[in-house]
C-alpha cells in the first residue's frame, strides 16, 4: 500500500473536545484527515474553532473523544510515552517555568528520549545538539540563559530542541504568536526549510494566513461546517480559503492571496 | 568539589566549639582513634558532638534536597518542604500525643514524655497529612492545586492544634513549644541509624528520577512529550519529600527556612538547573547552613543553647535577602 507508506498521520471519525460530568462536548467530530510526509502543514481557522484542541488530541496531550488516529501505522493510544517521544517534538504556546537553564541545555533536553536512565549525552547526543543549533542559525546564544532571550530567540531554541528531538514529526501550536512580522517570516520561512532540507513533516496551527498561503504546502482549514483539507493553491483557487471567515467584514482577494476588509476596498474603488 | 572540602571545614570547626572549649588537636585526635589528653573530651565528642553534627548534616541536606524537589515539582519558588502539611502533620502528631493525651487520658502520659514517643506521633502524623494530600492528588490532574490542598491541610491542622492548646494546662503547652524550637542534640545514635537509612533509601530514589526532573523544568506538557512518566514522577518525588521532611521533623522538630532558602542560595552560587549537579550541591550547602546555624546556636563557650528553629531564621533570612538584592543589582 503504497498510500499508507506516504501517510504520517490518519484520522477515521475522529471526534475531538472535552470529556464533562454532563456528557462530552464536542467540539469537531467526524475528522477525516491525513498528514502527508515531508509537508509542511498549516491549520487555519477563527479563535474557538477547535485548532488548539484538534493539535492537543492529535499529539495525545489530551484524550480524543471516539474515532481512531494511526501514526506510522499505529493507533496512537497504543503508543506509549517514551516510543511517541521519538516519533513527534511538540511546541507549545506556553511559557518555560523560571530556571537557570541556558540555551545549550535547554535543547539537550530533547535528546531525553535517547539518553541513558540518567540522563548522560553521549558523543552522538552531542552531535544531534550541534546540527539543530545550527539549523536554526542560533550559535551566539548557546550560553545564555533562557530567560535572557527576546520572544523570537527563543521561539528558535524552541525549534531547535525539536529537531535535536529527532522525530519525523515536529507539532507547532501557534509558534509565531507574539513575535513581530520580521520573526514571523523567519520562523515560516526556517520550518519551510526544515521540511523540505530534512524532510521532516511539520504541522502547525496559525493565524499567520498570508504567511501560510504563501509557503504551505497543503492546509488544513477549519470552519463551523468541519474541516477540509488540501493543496494549498487548490484551496485557494476552489474558493475554500474564502469561506474560512463567514464575514461580510472581510473578503479574500484570489490573486493577491490575501483577505481584506470590505471598507478598505469600497475605498479603492 | 569545592562545597565537599567546606564541608568537612564546617563539621571540624562545628565539633570543636561549644559549651566546653576543647582544643582543636584533640578534636582530631578523639576522629582519628588516639587518645585525647582527657577521656571527658572524647566522650564529649563522640557521644555528643558528634550525633549532634550528623544529624546535622542529615537535617540540612534532607531538608533541602525536599524543598528543592517541591520548588521544581510545583515550579514555584516559593515552594518548600513543608507546603504539603508535612509538617504540619508531625506537628499535630506531637500536639495530639503532648497536649491531647493529657485532656483525655491519663494512662498514656509516660509515654510523652519521651523522645521516642513524640518521633513516632510526628511521623505518623506527617505520614496521615501526606496520604491524604496523596489521594487527593490521584483526582487531582492540576499540580499546582495539589499545593493549594497541601496548604489548606497545614491550616487546617494548625487550627486543630490551636483549639488543642487553649484547653491544654500550661506545662504541656511548654513541652510542645519546646518542640517547636527544633533540636539536633536530641538524637542518640539509634535514632541517628534510623534517620540515616531513611536517608539513604530516599537518596536512591533520588537518582532514579534525576532526569524526569530535569524535564520538569520545561513544564508538564514538554515533560510527557520527552517520554516522562509524569504521575510516576510525581508520585516518587511527593513520597521522597514526605519520607524526608516527616522523619526530619519528627526527630528534630519543625525546622523552617532551610528546605525554602537552601535552594535559591545553591542556585545563586552554581548557576545551574540540572539536578544532576544540583541535588548534590543542595544538600551539601543545606548540610553546611545547618552546621553553621548549630555552631552559632551553641554560642560557644557559653553554657546557653538558643532553639535552632530560631537561628536558621534569624541568621538565614537577612542572608537571602541580602543576595537576592545583589543579584537583582547585578542584573
Amino acid at each position: 500500500m503504497k498510500n499508507k507508506d506516504s501517510h504520517i498521520i490518519k484520522t477515521t471519525n475522529l471526534s475531538i473536545g472535552y470529556f464533562n460530568r454532563k456528557g462530552n462536548s464536542c467540539v469537531v467530530d467526524n475528522i477525516n484527515l491525513s498528514l502527508n510526509k515531508g509537508n509542511f502543514v498549516c491549520i487555519l481557522g477563527k479563535n474557538g474553532i477547535g485548532k488548539s484542541t484538534l493539535i492537543r488530541t492529535l499529539t495525545k496531550v489530551q484524550p480524543k473523544l471516539s474515532g481512531e488516529i494511526i501514526l506510522n501505522g499505529e493507533p496512537l493510544e497504543a503508543i506509549s510515552n517514551p516510543e511517541l517521544a521519538k516519533k513527534m517534538s511538540l511546541v507549545l504556546t506556553e511559557r518555560i517555568p523560571e530556571s537557570n537553564l541556558t540555551v545549550y541545555e535547554l535543547i539537550a533536553l530533547g535528546r531525553q528520549p535517547y539518553t541513558n536512565w540518567i540522563g548522560t549525552l553521549s558523543d552522538n547526543d552531542q552531535q544531534q545538539i550541534k546540527q539543530a543549533i545550527k539549523q536554526v542559525h542560533i550559535e551566539g546564544i548557546i550560553d545564555k540563559r533562557h530567560d535572557e532571550l527576546s520572544d523570537g530567540q527563543l521561539q528558535k531554541v524552541m525549534i531547535a530542541r525539536a529537531i535535536a528531538q529527532d522525530t519525523n514529526l515536529i507539532v507547532l501550536d501557534e509558534p509565531t504568536a507574539h513575535l513581530d512580522i520580521h520573526n514571523k517570516i523567519e520562523i515560516f520561512t526556517l520550518l519551510k526549510k526544515l521540511s523540505k532540507k530534512l524532510h521532516k513533516t511539520i504541522l502547525i496551527s496559525t493565524h499567520e494566513i498570508n504567511l501560510a498561503l504563501q509557503l504551505a504546502d497543503e492546509l488544513w482549514l477549519m470552519n463551523d461546517e468541519g474541516i477540509i483539507s488540501g493543496q494549498t493553491e487548490g484551496l485557494i483557487t476552489n474558493g475554500s480559503v474564502s469561506k474560512l471567515f463567514s464575514s461580510d467584514l472581510i473578503t479574500f482577494d484570489v490573486k493577491l492571496k490575501q483577505f481584506f476588509c470590505i471598507s478598505v476596498i469600497s475605498h479603492n474603488w | 568539589m569545592f562545597l565537599g572540602m567546606l564541608l568537612l571545614v564546617f563539621i571540624l570547626i562545628n565539633l570543636s566549639l561549644g559549651s566546653v572549649d576543647i582544643p582543636f588537636k584533640s578534636v582530631i585526635q578523639t576522629l582519628t582513634g588516639s587518645n585525647p589528653s582527657k577521656e571527658s573530651w572524647q566522650y564529649i565528642i563522640l557521644d555528643y558532638r558528634l550525633p549532634k553534627a550528623v544529624t546535622a548534616i542529615l537535617v540540612g541536606s534532607g531538608l533541602s534536597i525536599s524543598g528543592l524537589l517541591m520548588q521544581t515539582l510545583f515550579r514555584n519558588p516559593l515552594a518548600g518542604p513543608f507546603v504539603l502539611g508535612i509538617s504540619s502533620g508531625a506537628s499535630l502528631g506531637v500536639a495530639l500525643l503532648v497536649l491531647g493525651v493529657s485532656l483525655f487520658s491519663g494512662s498514656l502520659t509516660g509515654l510523652a514524655f519521651s523522645n521516642i514517643g513524640i518521633a513516632i506521633a510526628a511521623s505518623i502524623g506527617s505520614l496521615l497529612v501526606l496520604s491524604a494530600v496523596m489521594l487527593v492528588a490521584r483526582r487531582v490532574k492540576n499540580t499546582m492545586s495539589i499545593l493549594i490542598i497541601g496548604l489548606m491541610f497545614g491550616s487546617f491542622t494548625a487550627a486543630i492544634i490551636s483549639v488543642l492548646a487553649y484547653f491544654s494546662p500550661a506545662e504541656k503547652l511548654q513541652q510542645y513549644v519546646f518542640w517547636t524550637f527544633g533540636s539536633l542534640g536530641n538524637l542518640g545514635w539509634n535514632e541517628i541509624s534510623i534517620l540515616g537509612i531513611l536517608f539513604l533509601l530516599c537518596v536512591g530514589l533520588l537518582i532514579t528520577i534525576i532526569k524526569p526532573l530535569n524535564s520538569l523544568l520545561l513544564g508538564e506538557n514538554y515533560a510527557i512529550s520527552l517520554g516522562v512518566n509524569l504521575k510516576r514522577t510525581r508520585n516518587l518525588t511527593l513520597i521522597i519529600t514526605g519520607i524526608l521532611t516527616g522523619v526530619i521533623t519528627a526527630f528534630s522538630g519543625p525546622i523552617a527556612f532551610i528546605g525554602l532558602a537552601v535552594p535559591h542560595l545553591t542556585k545563586l552560587i552554581i548557576k545551574t538547573s540540572n539536578h544532576r549537579i544540583l541535588l548534590p550541591a543542595v544538600a551539601i550547602t543545606g548540610a553546611i547552613l545547618m552546621l553553621i546555624s548549630d555552631t552559632i546556636a551553641q554560642l560557644p563557650t557559653s553554657e546557653y543553647t538558643l532553639p535552632i528553629n530560631a537561628v536558621t531564621s534569624l541568621f538565614g533570612a537577612p542572608i537571602v535577602i541580602w543576595l537576592l538584592i545583589k543579584k537583582r543589582a547585578l542584573n
